[in-house]
């Protein structure tokens, strides 16, 4: 079966099993490498993109749900030369070790500072309670995320 | 002939370069007796051209066989290169952990990689003898004394302007020199580039997900493998029906070999629905002990029994110690390095040669298991190692490679193979269960008279090394056995004391002989180990029985403290001689404002209760020093345990990165926090049931983690220690004396789960 997809601005047609799970389609016919495998159950947020602006697990949606979507994934966020300010704040406060799950968490952090730029540490927090870091790099990763909030243009 | 240069030219891993095992003929030679001991290879370590080489346009790569899987150890390696040769970190290339071209330093493990590379040997005396082979040949080339020559970025320069640049002297050719053993290293206080913090230089790619993990290496060709694994421990295959899965899309093989078993097909789905599919009858392993009552079952079972220390006195002191004599019994359950990402590797077989992408911490011991297991001359075989997710010791990695390998092989074809979540989390190596028993005697001067620990180690398997294929559980369903178990008595201690993993505390005398090697006072000590055979994998887990043996030391000596009524930092004080261990305690509790006096524990009250906790350790004896003190609120009335701050003093000599290093710390910080409070592995009556992140507990991105506050303590003239363990050994110990503080209540067990801390509240209810 044919699936089309946008991915961050690029358009694909690929031809795979309609079962197959978003995740493969991104990291093994498009060569992406920002979302990972995890756990295929949607339990680390490893392999988060952004589906319409929603963060999703693409281990878990068959990529029959996905045709005609507009995907964003880590490395459409921003590049290595001119980075988003999320990510440019993760390089600022040194929030990596191993970098495994970044997806998950700046993906997960965009979209809920997306709805609410005035998203208190708690609320922030909450929404990334989805998402694991085994490195625990939970400290740094806050305050990055901490540092572009405060960046944010307020609401009220 | 293919050299080292002609194959770094062509630029990459995908390049297969056997020509260049021919490059360096002599053979370097290891201490056989050291944990970790290497083997001679085709490398010479002794040799100056081994470890550095400089381009003719003045760029530096360096070949190190210690890699980074996310501590930063690359980073803080182009630091000491570009430091000693004075060129920018930007012009300096380094190579990790390739059989092909980089020396054999074993494993990357043990906070070993900074003692090794970052004190008088191998990497950094590499840079040195460089740096002074450098000067000595502009001093020729220019006709000038060496005294008078100076270097800045990579340009030698003498009197009235002469000058000659790196590259001109050496670009593109040997050195064809030896290590010098008298070269001399920059000393810290000249340092401009070590010892600055340097954002780590993975990171632009991880945050911007450029990053290439093993998990992204693809070959041409390539086909997707999946293993299938038996339902549990010690199960053998009785049939499988390939029936099952022929004719299913995209379905290549299936390969069985003993009781390995895995499928091959063209697609990661199409292998992922193989492996589900096939019909596998498997024969049932034998019934797992209750995990209810494992820790006496440890006790009951045949151990290989191990003496660090024993003066001879102790049961005599403990027999007239009357009511003076403490004890307790600390158990601490298997854990997992629980990966974020799963174990991944791929391999091309081919009739002349075998490559293999692998995450492994140990290349040259990887390749020689893989070439035993493929049956293959280990001169074919290259292992070239790709950055898995971070694995915290042995997890999944080398028997992925392994998997990936025995499939390739029987496929004829390259073949990726990734593991599930629960593949990587039945099967991993676990970290090793334990139950500890202490018993002391505490004299009429309110000091600790002798000093007594007996404990009981669950061990099965570990790293595979060079020649134990069975030590993993790939080697193992392949016929491999791991290593035995040398059932028997304990020959008494001799020559000097091993620290045996922090088994022996820091507060004993370690008399061995008339040679005392301990960093206390206690002089009627004994420590003994029985190790027994675990029913499940273990191996090596960040800070490997450094953690457990700390805890029930740490928690121990807070006991005695409270027996002794004496304040716990200054208890401590009273039993350390070691300066360095003595400093990041005072160093500590200054940080935090101790007050000094006895913490007798307070009885619980609704509420909140707040406590202070201390702990602290000598990583292996002297691998590093750290004190922790730990603010926790413990929630009386749900038993919830909640550390709020931590302060933690951490001596690891000269400091390469210092922001790499206070992200290590927080890492083990909060690392050990999760394993304090929430992680253990399940099993039922035949088989582990912590399969995935809801039945194994680990603390997710919404935990209100502690405020950390890191105080440096650096004497000057020690040499460089391991920082990647030390913090994490800490924080059981720190957290359960700090509940102590709050309530009274003494947690003996690992996790410290809601349950256990009502009960350990009740039990102090009842006794007030």
């Amino acid at each position: 079966m044919a699936i089309r997809l946008r991915v961050n601005g690029s358009d694909h047609t690929v031809a795979v099993d309609p079962d197959t799970p978003l995740l493969f389609v991104l990291t093994d016919d498009l060569g992406l490498r920002g979302p990972r495998f995890g756990c295929g159950v949607a339990h680390c947020g490893s392999c988060t993109v952004m589906l319409h602006g929603q963060p999703v697990r693409s281990c878990v949606l068959p990529v029959r749900h996905a045709d005609g979507a507009d995907i964003l994934t880590l490395e459409g966020l921003g590049t290595p030369e001119a980075p988003h300010p999320l990510q440019q704040a993760f390089i600022d406060e040194g929030a990596s070790q191993c970098g495994f799950c970044l997806s998950g968490v700046i993906l997960t952090a965009k979209a809920v500072l997306d709805a609410n730029p005035d998203a208190s540490d708690g609320e922030i927090r909450g929404a990334l309670g989805g998402v694991l870091c085994r490195c625990f790099t939970h400290t740094r990763m806050l305050r990055a995320i901490r540092r572009y909030a405060d960046g944010l243009p307020r609401t009220r | 002939m293919t050299t080292r240069r002609d194959f770094l030219k062509t630029g990459g891993a995908l390049v297969v370069s056997f020509g260049a095992q021919a490059l360096l003929p002599r053979a370097v030679t290891a201490a056989p007796d050291s944990a970790f001991a290497t083997r001679p290879s085709h490398i010479d370590g002794g040799a100056l051209d081994a470890w550095l080489a400089v381009g003719a346009d003045g760029r530096v790569t360096a070949y190190t066989g210690k890699c980074d899987f996310g501590q930063g150890i690359l980073t803080a390696q182009v630091q000491l290169v570009a430091e000693e040769l004075d060129v920018p970190i930007a012009r300096v290339t380094m190579i990790e952990c390739d059989t092909a071209v980089t020396p054999d330093q074993g494993t990357t493990s043990g906070s070993q990689s900074t003692p090794v590379n970052f004190n008088h040997e191998n990497l950094a005396l590499a840079a040195a003898t460089a740096r002074e082979a450098l000067l000595e040949m502009a001093g020729k080339r220019l006709g000038v004394a060496v005294a008078r020559l100076t270097i800045a970025d990579g340009v030698i320069s003498g009197p009235g302007g002469a000058r000659v640049t790196y590259g001109e002297l050496v670009g593109g050719r040997r050195f064809e020199l030896p290590l010098r053993q008298t070269a001399k290293r920059k000393p810290p206080s000249a340092w401009t580039t070590l010892g600055k913090p340097v954002t780590s230089l993975d990171r632009v790619a991880l945050v911007t997900g450029r990053f290439e993990y093993v998990h992204h290496v693809r070959v041409p060709g390539m086909l997707h493998g999946r293993v299938v694994r038996p339902p549990e421990m010690g199960a053998t295959l009785a049939s499988v029906a390939e029936s099952s899965v022929r004719g299913l899309p995209g379905f290549v093989d299936l390969v069985v070999r003993e009781s390995f078993v895995g499928v091959v097909a063209r697609t990661q789905f199409a292998a992922m629905v193989a492996a589900a599919q096939l019909e596998v009858h498997w024969r049932p392993g034998p019934a797992l002990p209750p995990q209810r009552t494992f820790f006496d079952f440890l006790r009951r079972q045949p151990s290989r029994d191990q003496i660090a220390v024993d003066s001879g006195d102790v049961d005599a002191a403990l027999g007239r110690g009357g009511d003076r004599v403490v004890r307790a019994r600390y158990t601490y359950p298997y854990q997992m390095h629980g990966s974020v990402g799963p174990s991944c590797a791929v391999a091309d077989v081919r009739g002349d040669g075998v490559t293999v992408w692998s995450p492994t911490q140990s290349v040259y011991p990887t390749r020689s298991c893989i070439a035993k297991l493929l049956g293959v001359p280990v001169e074919t075989v290259r292992v070239v190692f790709k950055r898995g997710s971070g694995c915290y010791g042995l997890n999944g990695a080398d028997a992925v490679s392994f998997d990936a390998a025995v499939l390739s092989q029987a496929v004829r074809a390259p073949v990726r193979v990734q593991y599930t979540r629960q593949d990587e989390m039945k099967w991993e190596n676990y970290g090793a269960a334990c139950a500890i028993e202490l018993r002391a005697v505490l004299g009429a001067d309110g000091a600790i008279a002798a000093w007594d620990r007996e404990a009981w180690v669950a061990a099965l398997g570990s790293r595979p090394g060079y020649d134990r294929p069975g030590n993993v559980i790939t080697g193992m369903l392949l016929g491999h056995a791991p290593e035995p178990l040398a059932i028997g008595p304990a020959e008494p201690a001799r020559g000097k004391l091993d620290n045996r993993s922090n088994a022996v505390p820091p507060y004993v005398a370690g008399c061995i002989a008339g040679a005392c090697g301990g960093d206390g006072t206690v002089a009627s000590e004994r420590v003994v180990t029985h190790t027994v055979r675990s029913p499940l994998f273990t191996g090596p887990l960040r800070s490997p029985l450094r953690i457990q043996n700390t805890f029930a030391n740490e928690s121990f000596m807070d006991e005695l403290c409270a027996r002794a009524g004496a304040d716990p930092v200054a208890f401590r004080l009273r039993h350390l001689r070691d300066e360095r261990i003595l400093g990041v305690l005072r160093a500590a509790a200054k940080a935090v404002g101790w007050q000094a006096g006895a913490r007798r524990g307070r009885a619980p009250a609704a509420g909140i209760a707040r406590g202070l906790g201390v702990a602290c350790v000598g990583y292996e004896g002297h691998n590093g020093y750290a004190a922790l003190i730990a603010d926790v609120d413990v929630h009386v009335a749900t038993g919830v345990v909640h550390p709020r701050r931590y302060v933690i003093a951490h001596d690891c000599g000269p400091i390469s990165n210092p922001d790499g290093l206070r992200n290590q710390i927080e890492g083990g910080l909060l690392q050990g926090t999760s394993r304090a409070l929430v992680e253990e592995v399940t099993w039922d009556e035949r088989r582990v049931t912590s399969v995935d992140w809801s039945s194994y507990g680990s603390l997710h991105l919404d935990y209100d983690v502690p405020a950390i506050e890191t105080v440096f303590v650096t004497p000057a003239g020690v040499p460089a220690a391991g920082a990647g363990e030390t913090s994490i050994t800490l924080v059981p110990a720190a957290i359960g004396n700090a509940v102590f503080d709050a309530t009274g209540a003494r947690l003996r067990d690992v996790p410290f789960t809601p349950a256990r801390v009502l009960a350990a509240l009740g039990d102090v209810g009842q006794a007030g």
